[in-house]
C-alpha cells in the first residue's frame, strides 16, 4: 500500500464478500479515502486497484465520471456545503444565497475558505424541495435557509 | 383540503416511526410473515399484479408484470436492486419515506425478493441522502439482530441479505442500467436493451430494478389486498389502449410558488388544480400560476389553462407533456421568467447528460448554449426553432439514444418554445439581459 492506511484497507476488504465482483466495491472504497483524507490521491487510487485486482486507469475511470471525487490538487476543505441550483430551489432565492456564501466565504464556487474549514459547491437538485432554498452539509439537509441562518451555519462549521 | 385515509404516510409523524419495534407495533413484517409461511412466491407475484401497481419511478411500468419477466426456474442467483437514487428534479417522496419510515419500504423488497426468489437486495441510495441512508441501514441492523434478514428466516428455508451502496452524485444512476453499471463500480453508463435486467442485470444475473415507493406500496398490497389497492385511483382510459390505469395511492411532492410545499399522499388522479389549491394553499403571494411541471422536469409544462388536466399515468400526456414522470408538482408564478426557468432546467441536462450517446452528449450541451445566449441578450428568433429542433432529435423516442435522458431533456424545451413562445420572443426582442451569478472571490 503506498497510501491507504491498515485500517481504510481492512474496511475496504471486508465489503468484498457483499458483491460477485470486486469492482463492485470501487465507489464504497472511493468514499471511504475522500471521507477520511479529503480527496482522493493518486497513490490511493493505485491502493485500489491493488486491493481489487484493476488496473488503476480501471478505478480513475469511475472516479473521474462522479464528478463527486476529487484529486489532491483540488483536496476538499473539512466540511462541504452545497447549495441546491435546481428549480425548486432557484424558484425560492437559492441564487441569492449562493452569491451571499460566495461572499462570506471569499470563494467562488468550488472553491474552499482559506481557513480550509468550508468547500462551497452548487448541486442538482438535492430532493430538498419542500424546504427550498435548501443546502446539503456534507450528505444531510439544510432547509428553508435565509441567508441569517447560513450565517449561523458558518459559524458553526467553524468553530 | 379533501379528506383522505393516509396509507404510505401514515406513520411517518409518529415518534420513533423509524424504528422496528415502533413498525411492528403498527403491524408491520405481517404481511412478510404470512408470505414466506403461507403463500407460494406465484400466489405474491399474482396479487402484485391484480392490484395495478405501476411503477413510481417514473416510467409507470406494472410492476408485478416486470417481475414475471425474469426467467423461470432460474438457478440463480437472482437480485432485486431498489432504486434509491431519487434525482429527477423537484422529488423528495422517496426520501421522506426512507428517513421516517424505512422499514415499510424494507418489508416492500423483503416480498419482491420472496416473490421473484431473489437472494440478495442491493439497495442503491443518492449520496445526498444521508439521514435516509443511516435511517435504512439502521433497520437492516435491526432486522437480521431480530431475526428477519439472513439464513432461514423465522425458521422458513428463505433466507436473504440487504446490503446498501452508495451513489456518488450522477442522475443518470436513476436509470435503471445506468445503475446497474454503477453498482458494479463502472462508470453509470446505460445499457443497450434488450438484454432487459430481468434477463441480463446486475453482475449479468436476472435482476429486478424498483423504485421505494413502489415497494412501500406492496407492502400494502400484500397486507391488504389488491382489491383495496384498485379501490383507489383512476380506470383505464377506454380511448387509450396503451393506458394500463392509475391505482392506488400516490405521493406527490409539491415544490416552488406555493404556500404549502410538501408531500401529499392522495389517490392517483387528483388535478394540478385541486393538489395546488388545496393541499399546496394556493399559489404563494396571491399570485397566479404561470406554468407548472407536472411529474418532475423531464415532464414538460402545464400552463395555466391545463391544470384541470388528472395527475395520472394518462393525463399529463394528453396536454403535451411527457407523462406523470415522478409526481414532482413544481409551481413557477407569473413574475417569474420563462427563460430564466428554461436555462435552469437546459443547465441540469447539459451536467447530467452522462456523455455515452453523441446526440444526447452534444444536444444537451447546445440547447444549454443556445439558451444562455438567448439569455444573456444576444439570442436570435430563429434560435426558438432551433432549440426545438434539438429536442425532437435526441432521445430514445426518435431513435438517437440509447436511454430516456434526452427525451427528458427534450421535452420541456419542445413544451416551453410551442406554450410561452410570445414570451420567448418578447425577451429576444427587447434585448433583456439575464442575472448573471456575482460570486467573485470577495478576498
Amino acid at each position: 500500500m503506498r497510501f491507504i492506511d491498515d485500517e481504510t484497507r481492512h474496511k475496504i476488504l471486508d465489503l468484498l464478500p457483499r458483491y460477485p465482483s470486486k469492482q463492485a466495491v470501487t465507489l464504497p472504497a472511493l468514499h471511504m479515502v475522500q471521507d477520511k483524507y479529503r480527496c482522493v490521491p493518486n497513490d490511493a487510487v493505485r491502493d485500489i486497484a491493488e486491493l481489487l485486482d484493476l488496473a488503476p486507469a480501471e478505478v480513475l475511470d469511475t472516479m473521474t465520471f462522479y464528478m463527486f471525487f476529487r484529486g489532491e490538487e483540488n483536496k476538499l476543505g473539512k466540511t462541504r456545503l452545497w447549495v441546491c441550483r435546481s428549480l425548486a430551489c432557484q424558484l425560492r432565492g437559492s441564487d441569492d444565497l449562493t452569491e451571499h456564501l460566495c461572499h462570506k466565504l471569499g470563494v467562488t464556487v468550488g472553491g474552499t475558505s482559506a481557513d480550509g474549514k468550508i468547500t462551497l459547491e452548487t448541486a442538482e437538485c438535492i430532493g430538498a424541495c419542500e424546504g427550498a432554498p435548501a443546502v446539503l452539509v456534507d450528505d444531510a439537509h439544510e432547509m428553508n435557509v435565509s441567508n441569517e441562518m447560513a450565517d449561523k451555519l458558518v459559524a458553526r462549521l467553524r468553530a | 383540503m379533501a379528506d383522505n385515509q393516509l396509507t404510505l404516510l401514515a406513520r411517518v409523524d409518529k415518534p420513533g416511526s423509524h424504528t422496528l419495534a415502533s413498525y411492528r407495533a403498527d403491524g408491520g413484517y405481517r404481511a412478510f410473515e404470512k408470505a414466506i409461511k403461507e403463500m407460494q412466491p406465484t400466489q405474491v407475484i399474482d396479487t402484485v399484479k391484480a392490484s395495478g401497481l405501476r411503477g413510481r419511478g417514473g416510467a409507470g411500468f406494472p410492476c408485478g408484470v416486470k417481475w414475471t419477466f425474469l426467467p423461470k426456474d432460474h438457478p440463480g442467483p437472482i437480485y432485486i436492486c431498489i432504486n434509491a437514487d431519487e434525482s429527477e428534479p423537484c422529488t423528495f417522496n422517496n426520501r421522506v419515506l426512507m428517513e421516517k419510515d424505512p422499514h415499510q419500504v424494507l418489508e416492500g423488497a423483503m416480498l419482491a425478493a420472496f416473490a421473484t426468489r431473489a437472494s440478495t437486495v442491493y439497495y442503491y441510495i443518492r449520496y445526498e441522502y444521508g439521514p435516509a441512508y443511516r435511517a435504512t441501514q439502521a433497520a437492516i441492523d435491526e432486522l437480521y439482530a431480530a431475526g428477519l434478514l439472513g439464513k432461514n428466516i423465522l425458521g422458513t428455508n428463505f433466507s436473504l441479505n440487504i446490503y446498501t451502496h452508495r451513489g456518488a452524485g450522477a442522475y443518470i444512476c436513476g436509470e435503471e442500467t445506468g445503475l446497474i453499471e454503477s453498482l458494479e463500480g463502472k462508470r453509470a453508463w446505460p445499457r443497450i436493451k434488450p438484454p432487459f435486467p430481468a434477463i441480463e442485470g446486475a453482475f449479468r444475473k436476472p435482476t429486478i430494478v424498483n423504485n421505494v415507493e413502489t415497494l412501500a406500496c406492496v407492502t400494502h398490497i400484500i397486507g391488504k389486498g389488491a382489491d383495496w389497492f384498485k379501490s383507489m385511483g383512476v380506470p383505464p382510459d377506454p380511448a387509450n389502449p396503451r393506458d394500463a390505469g392509475s391505482y392506488g395511492p400516490k405521493l406527490y411532492n409539491l415544490s416552488g410558488h406555493v404556500n404549502k410545499p410538501g408531500t401529499y399522499e392522495i389517490p392517483l388522479g387528483i388535478t394540478a388544480r385541486r393538489l395546488i389549491d388545496e393541499y399546496g394553499g394556493g399559489v404563494w403571494k396571491e399570485r397566479k400560476a404561470k406554468a407548472v411541471v407536472p411529474g418532475g422536469l423531464s415532464m414538460g409544462f402545464m400552463t395555466e389553462s391545463e391544470l384541470d388536466t388528472p395527475l395520472d399515468f394518462n393525463g399529463p400526456g394528453k396536454v403535451g407533456c411527457l407523462g406523470l414522470g415522478t409526481a414532482a408538482v413544481t409551481v413557477v408564478d407569473d413574475q417569474t421568467s420563462m427563460v430564466d426557468v428554461l436555462y435552469n432546467v437546459c443547465r441540469f441536462y447539459a451536467h447530467e447528460s452522462c456523455g455515452q450517446c453523441t446526440p444526447c452528449r452534444e444536444g444537451t450541451g447546445w440547447m444549454f448554449k443556445i439558451i444562455d445566449r438567448i439569455r444573456r441578450g444576444e439570442g436570435r428568433l430563429e434560435d426558438l426553432d432551433l432549440l426545438a429542433e434539438v429536442g425532437n432529435r435526441i432521445g430514445i423516442m426518435p431513435g438517437t439514444t440509447i436511454c430516456g435522458l434526452a427525451d427528458g431533456a427534450g421535452w420541456p424545451v419542445k413544451n416551453a418554445i410551442k406554450k410561452f413562445r410570445p414570451e420567448f420572443e418578447e425577451y429576444i426582442r427587447s434585448g433583456k439581459k439575464g442575472r448573471a451569478l456575482q460570486v467573485a472571490a470577495a478576498h
